[in-house]
């Protein structure tokens, strides 16, 4: 009966120096309780998830990109300077899009946008100053020059669906929608840092130790 | 005639059974602690393509987690970053790193990169990301501290039990949802709105409606 007992503790002693203990760091892909052999079609079934890949297709993708001439389902964007800043003519759009309701949820859903998507580079001012800048980016732009302050709306808007020199596109980032929030939120940035005494109602201008 | 059996075997029988009950024991002690995701997923930190620093990125550059998986607001995934989001800096910073090559082969080609994934609940469960951050629940309830991982290692076992912890009691795991993607917040060191953590949640899962579903249905659908 004692080497009974000598065997389980052999194997208790075995297992565990084979197995370890829980919570400790591995490369390997992890292992299956309920193994596909023996557990076909459960933990992993044959459906296509988003970003996996597949062995169908020649590119190893299961995401297909859009096939050349595809026509997109959703309504039409006929609305030139809500979808391209544009007006009829063709020129930069001055002002906000009919659309696009200006108030504070639409600044302040820029401002959210605005840290996530463009602080980093522009900075949480828009000075140009953001993080980028002490890795040796170079100088993002300061939206607080003359050239950005009188840009037109729909030129902003076009710079951040396409991009311009050295910025990327954040078209599949930010929907319509949030541009023209962003937008909204980079003039309020500029009107406070131009900020005049008068600009500060009255009832404010006390806290602010303003006669 | 001599006797066949020893006196001692008639101890045997006895012996046998409390051996059995110990060996059971030890069997269903094993099973329970080695047939878990806390024992076979947690740890894992697998070696990626890139070895891209979340510890660098989040905490040190200050970049939001919705700066690269942009769509988790949106889509039940929270997607991987496209090359061309890391390009973004990437084209002007370290443009040179023999680390960043694939990054740069992904962008020129079009191929993806062959990120390794970690996190991963089974096919027969069903989750999405966009209602759980859109109702206060951070990504640091679900991954750790993300922010602090020189490597993304599996920190949360992701288990039926962990889900339905917080299906039971989404309290304790909400918070404002200005502070999702903060993974540094703490709930015990701030008052919202006035308010201790405790008070304000329950106030916030009342208003909002959180009820979590706890039927199978709800996950296994």
């Amino acid at each position: 009966m004692r080497y009974a007992y000598f065997t389980l503790a052999f194997l208790v002693v075995l297992t565990v120096s084979v197995l370890g203990f829980r919570g400790s760091t591995f490369t390997r892909p992890p292992m299956m309780v309920f193994p596909d052999t023996f557990f076909p079609e459960m933990n992993h079934q044959a459906k296509y998830k988003p970003q996996a890949s597949s062995t169908f297709f020649a590119d190893g993708r299961a995401d297909r990109p859009l096939p050349a001439g595809v026509v997109s389902r959703n309504p039409l964007r006929d609305d030139d300077h809500l979808y391209r800043g544009k007006t009829a003519n063709g020129q930069w759009a001055k002002g906000f899009p009919a659309a696009v309701a200006v108030d504070a949820r639409l600044i302040a859903r820029g401002r959210e946008r605005y840290t996530i998507y463009c602080a980093p580079c522009h900075g949480a001012l828009g000075d140009g100053k953001g993080i980028v800048t002490q890795y040796n980016w170079g100088a993002p732009a300061n939206f607080h020059s003359d050239v950005f302050r009188s840009m037109p709306e729909g030129q902003i808007f076009d710079t951040i669906t396409n991009g311009a020199k050295t910025m990327f596109s954040y078209g599949d980032k930010l929907v319509p929608e949030d541009r023209w929030a962003v937008i909204a939120y980079v003039r309020a940035l500029q009107r406070a840092q131009n900020a005049r005494v008068n600009d500060v109602e009255a009832n404010h201008k006390q806290e602010l130790g303003i006669k | 005639m001599s006797k066949i059996f020893p006196k001692s075997a008639n101890r045997l029988p006895l012996q046998i059974i409390i051996f059995l009950i110990v060996l059971l024991g030890v069997v269903t002690t094993a099973t329970n602690y080695y047939a878990t995701p806390k024992y076979t997923r947690v740890g894992y930190a697998p070696v990626q393509p890139v070895p891209y620093s979340h510890a660098l990125h989040v905490d040190k550059l200050g970049l939001d987690c919705r700066y690269c998986h942009s769509n988790v607001e949106k889509s039940g995934v929270a997607n991987l970053p496209t090359a061309q989001t890391c390009m973004n800096c990437h084209s002007q910073v370290r443009t040179d790193s023999p680390l960043l090559a694939p990054v740069r082969a992904a962008y020129q080609s079009g191929e993806p990169i062959n990120w390794v994934r970690i996190h991963q609940v089974p096919d027969y469960v069903y989750f999405n990301h966009s209602v759980h951050v859109n109702r206060g629940v951070s990504c640091v309830s679900c991954h750790g501290q993300i922010n602090q991982m020189e490597v993304v290692a599996h920190a949360k076992s992701l288990s039926m039990g962990f889900c339905l912890d917080c299906h039971r009691n989404p309290q304790a795991n909400v918070r404002p949802l200005d502070q999702v993607t903060n993974l540094n917040w703490n709930a015990d060191q701030v008052k919202i709105d006035g308010k201790p953590h405790a008070e304000w949640a329950a106030e916030f899962v009342k208003n909002n409606k959180i009820k979590p579903p706890q039927s199978c249905t709800g996950c296994h659908r």
